[in-house]
């Protein structure tokens, strides 16, 4: 395979409020460096972030669309895994 | 001659030019993330422009603000180093005419926070934090450039070896910055030149690049002696303004 664009990262920003880092889009860089500067540039012009992290985006191991059935809709019916699911008894004031 | 007018004008154009001719790469950048870098550096050094020349203007007492001054001033009147009305040229060009340029501006602003000018050591402040960005932005790609294939080394180097004889002109002092210095507005630059020297060789080296032995220095810019490439950068910036006076957006 000729691939002659440089890699691709995953941009993930954190706001100056946040205490996570949302994801914000993706950008080619040649390596880490270019890739904190250019997503400096292309992802916090307005303000949006105080940290970037970048990732390559061959690096993140995703869940495949096509298994969400068996993944996912399990827990939509198991009620008891919640915490509201439970009274707390009388007399017991701290739970 | 008001040398207080003249100093500030003279930081003012630089910016402004250097300004102009990065935001020619709009839309033209060999990638996007490279055409947004470029034109950011161009807005920040045009918003510096702005504050410089307002200032200026306000100094002078002639009722000129910084519009005037940028709109509609002729070639002679212009104040800025030959350095930055240099063509573009390809990428490498244009990325080793802002390092060289970058690392004088860094330590330059870092010494006038101290300047006796509130408003010029305000500027500076403001500036350096945008400056030391655009420093980092050009030394790495003078780096990769330079450390890259045979091909953008040879293209880099050709670059330097251009760009090397109007460096010099960064550090052109007369007998304007002898009355700022002697008031402290203005600063030694032979003590920015001591860190330039330093900074741009350690670069060069990492990026594998032969500093030239040319000799031969450009002079002329400050005392509003240009070459024929101003003449088109105005007739490009001033077009709409004089072909509309007063003209607002």
């Amino acid at each position: 395979m000729s691939n002659r664009e440089w890699p691709l990262w995953e941009v993930f920003i954190r706001s100056k409020q946040g205490l996570n880092h949302k994801h914000v889009g993706s950008l080619r860089a040649a390596d880490a460096e270019m890739a904190v500067e250019n997503a400096r540039d292309v992802y916090t012009r307005r303000s949006e972030g105080i940290s970037i992290w970048v990732v390559e985006s061959k690096d993140i191991y995703a869940s495949d669309p096509s298994d969400a059935d068996s993944m996912f809709e399990p827990s939509d019916t198991k009620i008891y895994r919640h915490p509201t699911f439970y009274d707390v008894p009388d007399g017991i004031s701290h739970m | 001659m008001n040398a207080h007018f003249e100093y500030i004008l003279r930081i003012g154009d630089d910016s402004l030019i250097l300004g102009q001719r990065l935001g020619e790469w709009c839309g033209h950048g060999p990638i996007l993330e490279e055409d947004i870098a470029m034109t950011n550096i161009s807005l920040d050094l045009i918003g510096q422009a702005t504050s410089l020349l307002n200032h200026a203007g306000a100094l002078e007492g002639e009722g000129r603000d910084g519009d005037k001054l940028a709109f509609l001033r002729y070639e002679r009147d212009f104040k800025n180093i030959v350095l930055v009305e240099l063509p573009n040229g390809d990428f490498g060009m244009t990325m080793m005419r802002q390092f060289l340029f970058d690392a004088f501006r860094k330590p330059f602003y870092e010494a006038l926070q101290k300047s006796t000018d509130l408003q010029l050591s305000a500027i500076a402040e403001k500036s350096l934090k945008e400056t030391k960005y655009h420093l980092k932005h050009s030394s790495e790609w003078v780096i990769r450039l330079g450390d890259g294939t045979e091909e953008s080394h040879n293209r880099i180097q050709e670059s330097l070896d251009i760009l090397w004889r109007y460096a010099n002109e960064l550090f052109f002092m007369d007998e304007v910055d002898q009355q700022m210095i002697e008031k402290g507005i203005g600063i030694d630059l032979n003590t920015i030149k001591v860190i330039w020297d330093v900074n741009v060789k350690a670069v060069l080296e990492e990026a594998t690049l032969t500093i030239p032995t040319n000799n031969w220095k450009f002079e002329g810019g400050r005392k509003g002696l240009h070459s024929e490439h101003l003449g088109y950068i105005l007739a490009d910036m001033q077009y709409i303004q004089r072909a509309y006076p007063n003209m607002e957006w």
